[in-house]
């Protein structure tokens, strides 16, 4: 294990230390405590900038499960180092925001800071892992651990039902991933990355490439929010608003587009990889941009742009996989749109990042999101005000800021889009510059409206629940630091162009021997791209001030979106549907639930017995049965007779026991001394416990004794048949070699123990163990938890 | 339900030790002769259930103030941090160790991580038994 797997893991233990840190130190901010580790790693993260400047990479790995080729192979390249960069820098930003947004004693800290934590780790492993099972395991630690963050207020109705809302898409979408994972191992047999990137050409006219790159898009447009799975971020901004800067502006959502971009080397060849990304990510882009005008919460306005401008990266990427199409064109003119898609990331997460905590602080210190009652803030909070101002015109694309210039790299990607063979006005294609010109206005209209009606207008003190005033310092560090990047990369793009944006291309689109070298100028003449820019501000500002006159065009909409009603129906016919079903077969009689499994058994086993022609009986290969073994036999027997007609519960106990007994002594005369221990101790604990359990039940009386019933005894005479038959087929079918000669021979060699069970359990299968006990945990967990709610009079169950 | 039970009490003082040092010599036995963490937790379980039936909660408690959630979770991480031991060690996970040590007065000894990961086996299954028989029998 390196250094850098440590780094890695190194928020999953931090989150074991900062339950045992809130306790111990009440009175400190708990986030103090978490503080210092994204700023650590930050730094050291910054130590790989020199080795991938160079556009080189470095490869860590240790075995994890050598046999099935699932290695954590951690790798830092260009595009794995600038989302470690963003996930640990912001990371610290949020941190420290968090710190003064969250009261330490009004919230639960402890849990806030794990799932932090556990995020943060998550993260890193997705987008540092080499491994596609490694990455896979990570991406859906994503998913759980951002439901938990969206359900952190969970005694909201609201916070629940996004954070549920989240996790059913994204891990559908995660588990569709993992079909495109396994079928990229079927093709190519190993589950690295790097070296499916080297196969990437003899695997691409399989039949299996282009399902697989299906499943693969699949997960990055769920966990990307992309059109049509974009309906669950906005419900995700029921979060606490540092976690909303986190997750959803910086890191989470960027889990898909980062997918995208890592994938590209094995897909892009292929146009539909081109055509789906594109298509997909210039809809988002118009779909998110056009429906954040309507909103009316800061948050939700913010969360459908965040859509919007995931899209656009997306759709950006996307027009980049052309340039490994058409040789014939200047390559130069695609590898913009994927510097344009880099770049665009990047200030992305800084403006959204800051406006997302400009719009807590506004929330903090007035009590409301609503812009209808906000209004005239200007005044009172002058400093966020210039934060909100830097943040929105850089998401707007105004100069001088960082937004402006990716802005118009968007634009020169989109236009040069009409130059490509299939993409000229006889296909499709000129949809995507006017699709892209006409999210811009939008974006440009929510820009103002999100600056505007917070900060100047009427100011209406009566609709506010608390007296508005500036924030406090703490609070205003980190959109400060993230407003000041704003616009020192608005003025000195260059400082990152081969630092960061370089190397993260020449991950994206490797080219054998080819140094990717990028010059972003902050005036680039009076270019196409230039002019839009002004279309998009003068039609901005002239939609902005009209903006009550046309508003009613939302109203041609239903209230609600179509998609979200479609979600929720969907998700209440399922439900419901489940509920009806459940309570006609789950009736409350442990008898029936009895004839149902054993129903069940005996139809299974008994034709699968018959149609595989598994039934033999074979006993040239039996020892010979001795006198001790029939006299225990019939013990048996009698025994469990004599409960049937037994009056007493106490009695029919004890002869389960003596049942119990017996199979031990059966298993001490076999030589199976583990095993008779075990069922020794077994059966006395079971026993009590019976004793206790059946210690509440009245005795059993006369009328209450069962009838005979036929269906009954044909089930319990069913289960004894195919048991027995079971038994004889296994004995008598001898398919494969014994294992256990390997675990005679390898009990000492490899484990140096002599008894082979214990081995067996605690080494050659401690796996299967460990999982057990985690198994036994649960159903302990289980059963108080059910006793207990009964003894609360089953009130408090809120789901009744 | 008041009944008589000195006998059975007295009885219980002595042969819980029995049961409780049985257990721990099964608990160590079980790399090299039948036993292993999880009949030695059994059996010491069996002794805190004897001692239940002989004593009300209330002294039990007294006596042993575990929680044994807490017991269940330590024993999880046992094994968990057994199996995530090898990792340091850039082996794969739950991979197991062992050397031979000869020390004084206890003579030839082989210690193996193996144990450290029955050991949290051996708490689960104690943690478990008690968690399932108290809340059971906490219900009246």
């Amino acid at each position: 294990m390196s250094l850098l797997h440590l780094a890695i893991i190194s928020p999953f233990l931090l989150a074991i230390l900062v339950p045992i840190a809130y306790k111990l130190f009440r009175q400190i901010h708990t986030g103090w405590f978490v503080l210092p580790l994204p700023i650590l790693l930050f730094s050291y993260f910054i130590s790989y900038l020199s080795i991938t400047s160079d556009q080189q990479s470095v490869t860590k790995s240790f075995s994890w499960i050598p046999t099935l080729g699932i290695d954590f192979t951690a790798k830092v390249d260009g595009l794995g180092l600038l989302f470690a960069l963003l996930i640990t820098g912001i990371g610290a930003l949020v941190v420290l925001y968090s710190i003064y947004y969250l009261d330490k004693n009004k919230e639960k800290l402890n849990t806030f800071y794990v799932y932090l934590l556990l995020f943060m780790g998550a993260m890193l492993g997705v987008v540092l892992s080499d491994n596609l099972i490694v990455l896979y395991t990570f991406w859906e630690f994503t998913s759980f651990s951002s439901f938990l963050l969206i359900g952190y207020w969970y005694h909201r109705e609201k916070s629940r039902y996004g954070a549920q809302k989240s996790m059913i898409i994204t891990v559908f979408g995660g588990l569709s991933m993992l079909g495109g994972i396994i079928l990229l191992y079927l093709m190519t047999g190993t589950f690295s990355i790097s070296e499916i990137i080297a196969q990437s050409d003899e695997i691409f006219s399989h039949s299996l490439f282009v399902p697989a790159l299906l499943c693969i898009l699949l997960g990055a447009f769920t966990k990307s929010a992309q059109f049509p799975f974009h309906i669950w971020l906005p419900d995700a901004m029921e979060a606490p608003t540092p976690v909303s800067a986190y997750l959803h502006s910086a890191t989470m959502v960027k889990a898909g587009i980062y997918l995208v971009a890592r994938m590209s080397p094995i897909f892009a060849e292929h146009s539909l990889w081109l055509w789906l990304i594109a298509g997909f990510g210039i809809t988002t882009l118009f779909w998110g941009s056009f429906s954040a005008v309507k909103q009316t919460d800061l948050k939700a306005i913010l969360a459908f742009s965040t859509v919007s401008q995931l899209g656009m990266i997306m759709s950006l990427l996307g027009i980049g996989a052309a340039a490994l199409h058409f040789e014939t064109v200047d390559d130069s003119y695609f590898t913009i749109a994927t510097t344009a898609a880099v770049f665009h990331l990047i200030n992305h997460a800084t403006f959204k990042g800051s406006l997302f905590m400009v719009a807590g602080i506004v929330d903090h210190e007035t009590g409301t999101r609503d812009i209808r009652k906000l209004g005239g803030l200007m005044n009172f909070m002058p400093i966020t005000f210039t934060l909100a101002i830097i943040g929105t015109f850089s998401m707007a694309g105004l100069p001088p800021f960082n937004g402006f210039l990716s802005k118009e790299m968007f634009f020169t990607g989109m236009v040069r889009v009409l130059e490509m063979d299939i993409f000229n006005l006889d296909t499709w294609g000129f949809l995507f510059p006017v699709l892209a010109w006409v999210a811009s206005v939008f974006t440009f209209i929510y820009s103002m409206i999100l600056v505007f009606k917070t900060f100047t207008g009427k100011f209406q003190p009566e609709q506010l629940e608390k007296k508005p005033h500036e924030a406090p310092i703490g609070m205003l560090i980190s959109p400060i630091i993230l407003a000041s990047l704003v616009i020192i990369i608005g003025f000195f793009p260059n400082i990152i162009s081969n630092t960061l944006i370089s190397p993260a291309q020449a991950a994206i689109m490797p080219v054998e021997g080819y140094v990717y070298d990028t010059h972003i100028y902050f005036w680039h003449g009076f270019t196409p791209e230039l002019f839009m820019t002004l279309g998009v501000i003068t039609l901005g500002i002239l939609l902005f001030v009209t903006l009550p006159k046309w508003r009613s065009v939302y109203n041609l909409f239903p209230e609600k979106l179509a998609l979200n009603r479609f979600y929720d129906s969907g998700l209440s016919g399922i439900q419901q549907g489940a509920h009806g079903f459940t309570r006609w077969y789950m009736n409350g009689s442990i008898r029936n639930y009895l004839v149902y499994i054993f129903t069940f058994f005996i139809v299974l086993l008994l034709s699968t017995l018959f149609t595989k022609n598994a039934f033999k009986f074979d006993v040239s290969n039996v020892s010979a049965i001795r006198f001790s073994e029939i006299v225990l036999a019939l013990v048996i027997a009698v025994g469990s007779i004599t409960i049937l007609f037994v009056k007493s519960r106490l009695t029919s106990i004890i002869l389960l026991g003596a049942v119990g007994y017996t199979v031990a002594l059966f298993f001490v005369i076999f030589r199976a001394p583990d095993l008779a221990l075990t069922q020794l101790v077994i059966e006395t604990i079971s026993v009590a416990l019976f004793l206790l359990c059946f210690y509440h039940l009245p005795k059993i009386k006369d009328e209450e004794r069962m009838p005979f019933k036929a269906t009954n005894a044909v089930i319990s005479i069913g289960v004894g048949l195919v048991v027995t038959l079971i038994a004889f087929s296994a004995h008598s079918n001898k398919l494969f070699d014994s294992i256990s000669q390997y675990y005679i021979e390898n009990t000492y060699e490899k484990a140096a123990g002599k008894n082979m069970v214990n081995v067996i359990l605690v080494d050659f299968r401690g796996f299967d163990t460990m999982f057990e006990i985690a198994v036994l945990a649960i159903a302990a967990l289980g059963i108080f938890g059910m006793i207990k709610l009964r003894l609360g009079g089953g009130k408090k169950n809120e789901n009744k | 339900m008041k009944t008589n039970d000195i006998i059975l009490q007295t009885a219980t003082k002595i042969v819980l030790f029995i049961i409780v040092l049985f257990s721990v010599y099964i608990f160590f036995a079980g790399h090299y002769t039948p036993g292993g963490g999880f009949v030695g937790g059994l059996l010491t379980s069996g002794a805190i259930i004897l001692l239940l039936l002989a004593f009300d909660m209330k002294t039990v408690e007294k006596i042993l103030p575990v929680n044994f959630m807490y017991m269940i979770a330590t024993g999880l991480l046992f094994a968990i941090g057994t199996g995530a031991g090898g990792l340091l060690f850039n082996v794969p996970f739950l991979t197991h160790a062992f050397t031979d040590v000869d020390i004084p007065i206890l003579g030839h000894l082989s210690l193996h991580t193996a144990a450290l990961f029955d050991l949290g086996v051996f708490l689960v299954v104690v943690g478990v038994t008690m968690i399932i028989i108290k809340t059971i029998g906490e219900d009246d």
